[in-house]
């Protein structure tokens, strides 16, 4: 038995940080998934890669800018359209206690 | 206990006054209906892209430059993580390993000495929307957004921690402010939240290089609020470790209705911001060509200003300190110095009276003065040419101000004209003594003061036009010899 | 039939007044409704639109003035790509209702071209799987075996182009999805260059991976497409200022003297010997043509996999943040607060594929892990772009089987694993950000098509359509079609 890679709490933090409510059931089967891939992901380790630079943009690109231009913006009735809880001229959302 | 020092590094966050967004094109005006200054960017859209607005970066450079930052050749974005409902894609557009500029210095000046503080680094980001709560945050049932100040270019700066007292704290701050405000990229307004400021603070052991706990201060929107915020911390600190407490790593907002900061009990995990380089934006190239192209652009700063002033005018540090509070203020007084050439003159008047109608450091304010430095250069040549007395000069300047008008249109309008005329006041000179026998007696006897009492009387038959060098003379003349 | 001729063909027949395209999206609109219910390729049908955008083009048809190859054109596009008005769902819970304020950057140069848009086609959620079967509303069909899947994530893409529902269809591919289900469903496929097709309205999946391209019956017509959609665009930072040549007049020439690039880790151990004898028969008929194949070596392909699993989840985690019932989209009331809102929405609204990949991307970005897995995986990029950087100074195209096996049946591969593994030929592309076409290679026993994968160097799309067109001439397999038409009674 290979020490599993990632924990049931580790899980559950993850799920907090990404804001997805799991359930009990979700979050064992969900355990188990990311083990799997996770593990196969570790193939990676068997490479090295000191002093390889790292690949963020598939095509190298510098200094793309606009210029200060004001434009239009898209009406206020468009951009509230799809909003699930509109209130008048704003988006509503439920009460709001700090982490 | 009594050998407690204190550690203060400020975060500021400086809205740009570029015309469009950091990201997107939408308007940054302030004052626009809820919602209505948005687009699929800046709203966060599925399918919507960020572009670079080229100002915002010059801005940077800018202040980087102006702040002696070392402009880094390579800088990038990244996402910063984390849910709120004002941010509209739930990760913000900031800088983190790679930020445009770092390791520069601001020399503040506290009760006359001078101190170097040092500053960590200066990045770009977008500001969020805002959230409007029913009643306190604490017992609203719910909020709602408007997204129009989502996007709009920020710059933050973070000093290192090198801040050893509130008034160094806020000192830093206003030398801050007045060079983003010289050099044109923030308004620096912090009421209307333009310019913000967080605080970290911690105390340790006088000389200990280590760091001691730090609590993060927030909700500080104006000078006078970093200043007694941070002086009520400090105290809430000393008085915890006095009592044996544990200071905890968190964040505190500012209530300045209750004038004390107030814990925000947040969690461990809150903080995992999972940065990364942008994928929807290239990396900057920052050639030094175009560095240089921008360093040639930077006004006089006001710390070079202060000297110049100094040293060139001939001014006390304490009023080329003054003077050079503003952009605006500084080229007032040149602009005046230029068309009436005495400067020290120039400086009592901006200073005393000028500085009467508005602050110092409010360019919009100073820009809009109804004398113009035309105008203010006309009062004085009046004044030298003997047309008016200082102390006229001072009813005909707030005239000035009120009216708009010119010195010339008001004093002949008024009949203001000094009387400067010999035998006119020889006549009242006369008329005055004749009716003050007493007083006369006095002055024979000895009793000084008793010239200053005839003088105001000359004075007040002429209602205030008279010369007063000259009823001086006449006075001198007419009296009888002791 | 109309719906039987390719694009070049239906607007010859527009220019000389024996067909109109108010007659082609009729007759396209008809069989979509014969039979869309048996393949599942729409997710929204634009009737009225259509019909409305083919009489505007009947009258330029008629004044002798159309706007483009395009014009007149009846397409269709996965639903991932914003459309003014129009639902656009990613196929997923969480946008069910989701309908954009503008157009994506293409389907405004579509409008511009004067295409005719039929409507909008399925896809797994958020273009994460290679089935369809991951959509959040139904399962797409393999138009050769509805008991099989088209592939994915633009199956519904695939599907539609290979079964005529459309002249032509866009896609989008972040790992193979649109060359994995071009060639489960025997059709042209095309992923471009990253850079080379702005991204504005595309909805993201992995931003530095995805790039939109066409299907089509052939390549020519998948070279005119994208002559409408390539080019650089103000919106999208990282769109290429490269000058788009005239893709259709690059496809002439012939191939002599090409030298072609066989990768032997392409060929890899459980790969379906049909596809491998398929493929390996299409190089010799590249030969026979002239060309001058040579075996190459890109040795890092076998750890792209793994690279691409931690890279696009992790990008894929930050960019469906933005789904948290407040702007758009589903909102599940009823929690006490904010934080129960959002995990209620989140947990409702997206699948369980989404769930898995935004939870793998959010474990490799946090505290502590960023080095160990997003860091690792992009220098592994570096060293798969550096692979073919190397066999590019070698060779011209790379010739390669686009995908292990051919289509699976509906419910076969139940493990995220297995299901990844079906990208392992067609990853290795998108982590350099090259072109790579896949086009109809030849059939198994059974009757499902195979599919050869073709890959250029960055921006070279005419290379490898040239090659992928001389290929298609001098074989049949893009002439072969599904029989989908309802037996008779």
């Amino acid at each position: 038995m290979t020490q599993p890679k990632i924990s049931l709490s580790q899980v559950e933090h993850v799920a907090r940080l990404a804001r997805l409510e799991l359930s009990e059931a979700d979050k064992e089967r969900m355990r188990r998934e990311l083990d799997g891939i996770l593990s196969y992901i570790d193939t990676l380790r068997a490479l090295q890669t000191d002093g390889v630079e790292p690949t963020s943009h598939a095509v190298p690109l510098t200094n793309v800018m606009r210029e200060d231009e004001p434009r239009p913006s898209v009406p206020q009735t468009d951009m509230l359209a799809n909003a699930p809880d509109p209130s008048g001229e704003f988006f509503r959302v439920p009460r709001i206690i700090e982490e | 206990m009594n050998d407690l020092e204190t550690v203060i590094g400020l975060e500021v966050h400086a809205q740009l006054l570029t015309r469009s967004k950091m990201f997107c094109g939408c308007s940054t005006a302030f004052g626009a209906a809820p919602n209505s200054q948005t687009c699929p960017v800046c709203q966060g859209m599925p399918g919507a892209l960020p572009v670079i607005n080229r100002s915002a970066v010059e801005f940077g450079i800018r202040t980087a430059l102006a702040v002696g930052c070392r402009v880094n050749e390579h800088h990038r974005f990244a996402r910063k993580h984390y849910y709120y409902p004002d941010m509209p894609k739930n990760f913000q557009i900031s800088q983190y390993e790679e930020p445009l500029a770092e390791h520069g210095v601001l020399d503040i000046e506290v009760g006359g000495s001078s101190r170097t503080i040092g500053i960590q680094r200066l990045h770009l980001e977008e500001d969020v929307g805002k959230l409007i709560h029913e009643g306190p945050l604490e017992t609203a049932q719910s909020s709602t957004v408007d997204f129009n100040r989502a996007g709009v270019p920020l710059m933050e700066i973070v000093s290192r921690p090198d801040m050893r007292s509130p008034a160094e704290a806020a000192a830093y701050l206003r030398t801050l402010r007045t060079i983003v405000v010289y050099l044109g990229v923030c308004d620096g307004n912090m009421e209307e939240g333009s310019l913000r400021c967080d605080a970290n603070v911690s105390l340790r052991p006088a000389g200990s290089p280590e760091l001691g706990v730090k609590v993060e201060i927030k909700n500080m929107n104006s000078f006078r609020n970093v200043q007694h915020a941070l002086e009520y911390e400090v105290k809430r600190q000393v008085r915890a470790l006095a009592e044996g407490e544990k200071i905890v790593q968190e964040t505190r907002l500012w209530d300045p209705e209750r004038v004390r900061t107030v814990s925000m009990r947040s969690k461990e995990y809150a903080h995992d911001y999972r940065y990364f380089p942008e994928p929807d934006l290239p990396p900057l190239q920052v050639e030094a060509r175009w560095v240089e192209a921008i360093r040639a652009t930077l006004p006089e700063l006001p710390a070079a200003r202060r000297r110049r002033f100094a040293g060139g005018y001939g001014l006390s540090a304490y009023d080329a300190d003054r003077l050079t509070q503003g952009r605006a203020l500084a080229d007032y007084f040149e602009t005046t110095v230029r068309e009436y050439d005495k400067p020290k003159i120039v400086a009592n008047w901006v200073l005393n009276e000028l500085l009467r109608e508005m602050p110092a450091d409010d360019d919009r304010a100073v820009a809009a003065c109804p004398i113009p430095p035309r105008n203010l250069a006309g009062l004085l040549r009046l004044i030298d040419d003997g047309t008016i007395s200082g102390k006229m000069a001072k009813d005909v300047f707030e005239t000035m101000y009120r009216t708009g008008q010119d010195a010339p249109s008001i004093v002949a309008r008024e009949g203001l004209t000094q009387v400067a005329d010999a035998g006119e006041l020889r006549r009242v000179v006369d008329q005055v003594l004749a009716a003050h026998p007493k007083v006369v007696e006095d002055w024979r006897g000895g009793k000084k003061a008793a010239l200053g009492f005839l003088v105001g009387q000359v004075m007040k038959a002429t209602l205030g036009r008279a010369n007063p060098a000259l009823v001086n003379q006449l006075l001198g003349e007419k009296l009888p010899k002791g | 039939m109309l719906t039987r001729l390719t694009i070049e063909d239906l607007a010859a027949r527009f220019r000389r007044g024996e067909a109109t395209p108010s007659q082609a999206a009729a007759a396209y609109l008809e069989r979509i409704e014969a039979l869309d219910g048996r393949v599942n390729a729409f997710l929204t049908v634009t009737r009225q639109a259509a019909l409305g955008q083919a009489a505007e083009a009947d009258a330029r048809f008629t004044a002798g003035r159309p706007l483009s190859p395009l014009d007149g054109i009846p397409i269709a596009l996965k639903d991932l790509l914003c459309t003014r008005g129009i639902r656009t769902t990613c196929g997923s819970r969480i946008l069910e209702t989701f309908v954009p304020p503008y157009d994506a950057t293409v389907m405004a140069r579509l409008r511009a071209a004067g295409a005719v848009l039929l409507g909008k086609l399925n896809m797994d959620e958020f273009a994460m799987g290679s089935s369809t079967e991951h959509s959040a509303f139904f399962p797409t069909r393999n138009p050769w075996d509805l008991d099989r899947v088209p592939g994915g994530s633009s199956g519904g893409s695939a599907a539609a182009a290979a079964a005529d529902l459309a002249a032509a269809t866009l896609g989008s591919d972040t790992g193979g999805s649109i060359r994995q289900p071009a060639a489960f469903c025997g059709t042209v496929g095309l992923k471009p260059t990253y850079g080379r097709v702005s991204r504005y309205g595309l909805i993201a999946f992995a931003s530095s991976l995805d790039q939109i391209g066409p299907f089509a019956k052939t390549v020519a017509d998948a070279a005119l497409v994208l002559g409408v959609i390539a080019g650089a665009d103000p919106r999208d930072s990282t769109s290429v200022d490269v000058p788009v040549p005239d893709y259709r007049a690059a496809l002439e020439g012939g191939i002599a003297g090409l030298r072609v690039g066989i990768p032997a880790e392409y060929f890899i151990d459980g790969i379906d010997p049909e596809v491998e004898a398929a493929v390996k028969a299409a190089i010799e008929v590249l030969r026979g043509l002239g060309a001058r194949p040579e075996a190459v070596s890109l040795p890092h392909t076998r750890y792209g996999l793994a690279a691409y699993y931690v890279i696009a989840p992790a990008e894929a985690s930050s960019n469906l943040a933005r789904y948290d019932g407040v702007k758009y989209g589903l909102r599940v009331p009823g929690g006490r607060d904010l934080i129960e809102m959002y995990g209620r929405t989140r947990a409702a609204g997206f699948g369980t594929e989404v769930k898995r990949r935004v939870m793998l991307g959010t474990y490799a970005l946090s505290a502590g892990y960023y080095d160990a897995y997003y860091g690792k995986a992009q220098r592994v990029r570096t060293l798969v772009r550096r692979d073919f950087q190397e066999a590019f100074e070698r060779v011209d195209v790379l010739a390669a089987p686009t995908t292990p096996g051919v289509a699976f049946t509906l419910g076969e591969k139940t493990d995220p694993l297995q299901m990844y593994l079906n990208d392992i030929l067609t990853i290795p592309v998108n982590l350099a950000g090259l072109p790579g076409v896949s086009v109809p290679a030849g059939f198994t026993t059974s009757g499902l098509p195979i599919g050869l994968q073709l890959i250029g160097r960055a921006f070279d799309e005419s290379t490898v359509l040239r090659a992928a067109h001389a290929y298609e001439r001098a074989t049949d397999w893009h002439l072969r079609k599904p029989t989908l038409e309802a037996p008779p009674r």
